[in-house]
């Protein structure tokens, strides 16, 4: 079998008394879509900040394509191949669309000595173009990403997550606030940029966290369910829907 | 918007190349402080408009490039030596000054920056040996280069224009490579620039000193402008008062310090018609400005742009509410 793009092992992370996350283990293939579902207070954020860097596990192990990452911060991690959008909307207000692109993937490129030296789009207009029509923002691109709606907003930021071409991308609760009839078209494009990068032979790795059921069910290659800081269930969407533990503790009749 | 930036930096340069030709040693004097605080509050407007971080401890670097020139040129050595020491001075301790940033930021920054301001200011009273204490240091030279001197007024003024636009031009360079969009990324979301491989320790304590070179260059062009030094130019006031510059130009705005710094120095003379309460006059204009434009005096387009755009669209709303009657 080929190596995992994320491999998580007995990981775990107690706030004082409270044992969040209590020994996980998981791993996410290459090119797969990988959903993360759980009621409220199942440990599935603490795990994410685990994975992007923000707080370091008690226990366990966590590495990025056969390597260990267990202690390493969001910039190394990025640096590494690891994008992520944010639960709240986090676009850089006072930049136009663009230039939220070009920034999201510029420190990628050359030394921070040669960026000094670097034209002002670094280079990847063209990508940055690319991702705005893809992601249908074109009537904005010039804008500052301030003056948006929320929802064009949550389009800049994930697409943002995409410059750099990340190996593992980390999309906590893409849907978040985001009107019915958007849903669908993110749904849709995540699914474009999984298989565009498959295409590319460049596997690129999802792991979403998501309340909306129908999303997950409809987007993720396999999905685990976490339950007060421990996995009940990992399996594919018509497993885990088939799964009578998780009917009762979590999706209810 | 950038024709506007363009023709307002034009008319500015031809100004400043042209008006101190008619002006007497008083006027020239004016215009040299002018453009030593734009060299100043530029780097401050690095530091604070464009990076975000809250600093009020500029005028100590101000400070360290005046008396670092000044005890070079009392020693006998070569102004030409003694200001890029001073840039490289400030450089070093603007990185050392960035450290906190990387700790607190907002108003516990501002704290952490003033209590440097301070201590420095106590130094530079208290170490007579060195900066001759609240005597300050006077006969400060002009410099000369090649047989040019420096030591005429006019001269002199031309010689800190020449600095200023090359020190604009550098850092207009600076801002318009990725570095600018990085330090802005900074400014508006530092966990957000960290996500996406922006290594925002380095460009915290870079804009500090990047900022500081600049406030050291100005600090040892007035040195020998004014000729006479002491502390009392470089307290905690006078940071606060740079500052302000920034903030009343449009900190962010390339050009804000040009406005910020007419604000801070050419203004307070103007109101001298007030005598005694030019400063009253001073403080209510910034307080009606700061309720009126929080942004500055430069986001003045930006907001009549904005005004005509929403009138279109009301106006685009109520047309299309007519067609719907109709």
């Amino acid at each position: 079998m080929t190596q995992p793009v994320l491999k998580v092992t007995n990981m775990k992370k107690a706030y004082g008394a409270i044992q969040a996350v209590g020994g996980v283990s998981f791993e996410v293939r290459p090119g797969e879509i990988f959903g993360v579902i759980g009621p409220n207070g199942s440990g599935k954020t603490t795990l994410f900040n685990s994975m992007l860097g923000q707080i370091t596990p008690d226990e366990g192990k966590i590495e990025l394509n056969g390597q260990d990452v267990t202690t390493l911060g969001p910039l190394e991690l990025n640096r590494r191949g690891v994008g992520r959008t944010f639960q709240t909307l986090q676009v850089f207000g006072k930049m136009t669309v663009r230039d939220n692109l070009i920034v999201a993937a510029q420190e990628h490129r050359g030394s921070m000595f040669s960026r000094m030296f670097a034209p002002t789009d670094s280079g990847l207009g063209d990508k940055a173009d690319a991702l705005i029509d893809q992601f249908h923002i074109r009537h904005v691109a010039d804008k500052k990403a301030g003056e948006l709606s929320y929802g064009q907003q949550k389009l800049v930021d994930i697409a943002m997550a995409f410059m750099s071409e990340p190996d593992l991308v980390l999309l906590d609760e893409p849907c978040a606030g985001v009107n019915p009839s958007l849903v669908g078209g993110i749904s849709k494009l995540l699914k474009e940029l999984n298989q565009k990068r498959r295409a590319d032979g460049k596997a690129s790795s999802f792991v979403v966290i998501e309340h909306n059921m129908d999303f997950v069910m409809d987007l993720c290659h396999r999905i685990m369910v976490m339950v007060e800081g421990q996995v009940m269930a990992i399996g594919t969407p018509e497993e885990i829907r088939a799964n009578k533990q998780v009917l009762d503790a979590y999706l209810g009749n | 918007m950038k024709k506007l930036n363009l023709l307002f930096a034009i008319v500015v340069l031809a100004a400043l190349i042209i008006v101190p030709n008619f002006l007497k040693n008083y006027g020239i004097h004016m215009f040299t402080t002018w453009l030593v605080f734009i060299i100043a509050t530029m780097g401050l407007n690095l530091t604070v408009g464009y990076a975000g971080q809250k600093s009020l401890g500029h005028a100590a670097f101000f400070g360290i490039g005046a008396y670092t020139v000044a005890i070079f040129l009392k020693a006998g050595l070569s102004f030409w030596l003694g200001l890029p020491v001073a840039a490289l001075f400030c450089f070093v301790v603007g990185l050392a000054l960035g450290f906190p940033a990387l700790r607190v930021q907002t108003i516990y920054l501002a704290f952490a920056t003033l209590g440097f301001n301070t201590a420095l200011w106590l130094v530079m009273r208290n170490e007579e040996w060195l900066t001759g204490g609240t005597f300050g240091i006077n006969n400060i030279a002009r410099p000369s280069l090649g047989g040019i001197s420096f030591d005429g007024n006019l001269a002199y003024y031309y010689l800190v224009l020449f600095f200023t636009i090359m020190l604009a031009l550098l850092l207009w360079g600076l801002l318009r490579s990725p570095w600018g969009k990085a330090f802005t990324a900074l400014r508006d979301n530092a966990i957000r620039a960290e996500s996406l491989g922006i290594d925002t320790r380095s460009y915290t304590l870079l804009s500090f000193a990047i900022g500081a070179v600049y406030a050291g260059v100005a600090g040892g062009l007035y040195a020998s402008q004014v000729q006479f030094i002491d502390p009392a130019l470089f307290t905690v006031g006078a940071s606060i008062m740079m500052y302000l510059m920034v903030v009343v130009g449009g900190p962010g705005y390339f050009l804000g310090p040009v406005l910020g710094s007419a604000v801070g120095v050419v203004l307070p003379e103007w109101l001298r018609f007030a005598q005694a309460w030019y400063l009253f006059v001073f403080g209510a204009a910034v307080v009606v400005l700061m309720i009126w434009l929080p942004d500055g005096l430069l986001s003045i387009p930006d907001r009549v742009k904005a005004r005509r755009q929403s009138r279109e669209a009301s106006a685009a709303r109520a047309a299309a509410g007519q067609g719907v009657k109709a």
